[in-house]
């Protein structure tokens, strides 16, 4: 070993110790909980890295028309069919009216609290995106999606500067959270409406979130409730709490 | 690897321009503990990996493919295969073709820990992989012992030394890093093409990274090619651990292992 290699070596050890310092510059300052758990832990991980490493608003890709392609209903397909709680009761009873008394509640860290009705959020400035569906089990399709931005809902009700994260829950009782960059991203829709039409049942009628730049899953079907909240909040319905990541970068 | 045994065991001490009696340095601490993180990790990988396939049996190319579509392959690796579980389709797009259909069958699914599983060892995988490079090429150790040298790539000497691999004929292990050329061409292939290539089509199949990225897209022509791709490099990084066990074990089990461990 020459005196020389040793240079070498804290050459590249402080390089890596510089970019680290770069990373850690942009590194969330709050993680989500991974209750001592290994494979959270890894989750977490890749969270503040990509958080950490890439640029916080970039657009998934947009597609054509042309580009669209069959896409297979999976999850939950019919809430009034099968959520046996009083949830999927009244879903039966606003779907059997055409969503015309669907509200969609959002309060929590908000200046005001607001129920939307369909016609409400339609009558929000709109954005058309078609977008590829990416399934964790490993499957894609490309859809059109019309609906809402999240960040003008949220802008409308005034989120609170101390917001951290976003809340939702369906009527086929899941719960789920994204970070509020990812819940202001221009292309983070409430979708209403799919391939020009309103959004089928299978696929999550009324409103449904899309979170384009996260794993299919995160975009909850059948949206009833949003909660803005300071707190990390798992929920015990949530994916975080059977067994699945909270953040699905990849 | 390249020792007395042997004609293969001529030409490659004498290109190493060293003599084949006594002991050449073992393998450097560095590489050692590297080999030992790099192999825990890249079995998880593979393990978790084949669990995940196994929740989607089915490679497409191009963008998109979904139960929906055609195959390209379809891979009859979980009660995923060919299940048929959908309810009548409907068309979902005027005049184009597509169709959505729910699904009624309970499909094989362990992703919920595998996928988890699988980014964690990527981790151990990426991150050590990037110290091993800068190490392999500030130590001088790719140049010195896996990159192949000027005369040990002839059409004579690659034939000899197929020859002799495809007959079992493995000379025995100095425990050290004196690789013969086609040891050395598998070892290249794996550091410098299919690993960089694994990591790249894993990253392309990440929507946030492509995002920022969407030349990955473009590089492996949309997410399901890069996924298949994903899936064959993985293939051939299977063939080349049976290889290489069975390699290991041919030229003397022992030594090699206490080499890769212990050094000496």
């Amino acid at each position: 070993m020459s005196t020389r290699l040793i240079t070498r070596r804290r050459a590249i050890v402080t390089g890596l110790a510089s970019l680290g310092a770069l990373a850690a510059a942009k590194y969330p300052a709050q993680l989500p909980p991974t209750h001592g758990n290994l494979l959270r832990m890894g989750d977490a991980f890749t969270y503040a890295a990509q958080r950490a490493l890439l640029p916080g608003q970039s657009l998934v890709r947009e597609y054509t028309p042309d580009d669209l392609t069959s896409f297979p209903a999976t999850g939950t397909t019919d809430p009034g069919a099968t959520v046996k709680s009083a949830l999927g009761q009244s879903y039966r009873r606003l779907q059997a009216a055409g969503f015309a008394d669907w509200r969609l509640q959002v309060e929590g860290r908000v200046s005001t609290p607001r129920a939307f009705s369909l016609a409400d959020l339609k009558g929000l400035s709109a954005r058309t995106q078609i977008t590829r569906h990416t399934c964790e089990e490993g499957w894609t399709a490309i859809g059109q999606w019309t609906g809402v931005p999240l960040s003008v809902v949220l802008a409308s009700v005034g989120v609170l500067p101390t917001a951290r994260y976003v809340v939702f829950y369906s009527y086929d009782e899941w719960v789920d959270s994204v970070d509020m960059l990812d819940a202001l991203h221009p292309q983070t829709l409430l979708a209403y409406g799919m391939n020009g039409r309103d959004l089928p049942v299978p696929h999550g009628a009324p409103v449904r979130l899309r979170v384009e730049r996260q794993i299919g899953y995160k975009s909850v079907k059948f949206l009833h409730r949003i909660v803005v909240s300071d707190e990390f909040n798992g929920g015990e319905a949530s994916s975080i709490e059977s067994g699945w990541a909270w953040y699905t970068g990849i | 690897m390249t020792t007395e045994v042997g004609s293969i065991g001529a030409v490659a001490t004498s290109t190493l321009g060293e003599a084949a009696v006594g002991r050449a340095a073992p393998h450097a601490l560095w590489v050692r503990i590297s080999h030992a993180i790099l192999s825990v990790s890249i079995l998880t990988l593979a393990f978790t990996g084949v669990v995940i396939l196994m929740a989607h049996p089915r490679l497409y190319w191009g963008d998109a493919g979904n139960d929906l579509t055609p195959a390209l392959i379809e891979l009859p690796i979980s009660r995923n295969y060919q299940h048929g579980g959908w309810e009548q389709p409907t068309s979902i797009a005027d005049g184009r073709g597509a169709i959505s259909a729910n699904r009624t069958y309970d499909i094989f699914n362990q992703n919920g820990w595998g996928r988890s599983l699988h980014f964690l060892a990527a981790w151990w995988l990426v991150l050590p992989g990037i110290l091993y490079l800068l190490f392999g090429l500030f130590d001088g150790h790719f140049r010195a012992h896996l990159w192949p040298r000027r005369g040990e790539l002839t059409i004579g000497a690659l034939w000899r030394e197929m020859a002799d691999h495809l007959r079992l004929r493995i000379p025995a292990s100095s425990g050290a890093p004196r690789y013969g050329v086609l040891q050395k061409l598998a070892y290249t292939g794996v550091v410098f093409v299919l690993a960089p290539l694994m990591v790249l089509t894993g990253l392309t199949l990440s929507p946030a990274v492509t995002a920022a990225h969407p030349w990955l897209l473009r590089l492996f022509g949309g997410y399901q090619s890069a996924r298949t791709i994903h899936f064959f490099t993985f293939v051939s990084l299977l063939l080349f651990v049976i290889v290489h066990v069975v390699m290991v074990v041919r030229s003397g089990w022992r030594r090699q292992i206490r080499a890769m461990t212990v050094g000496d």
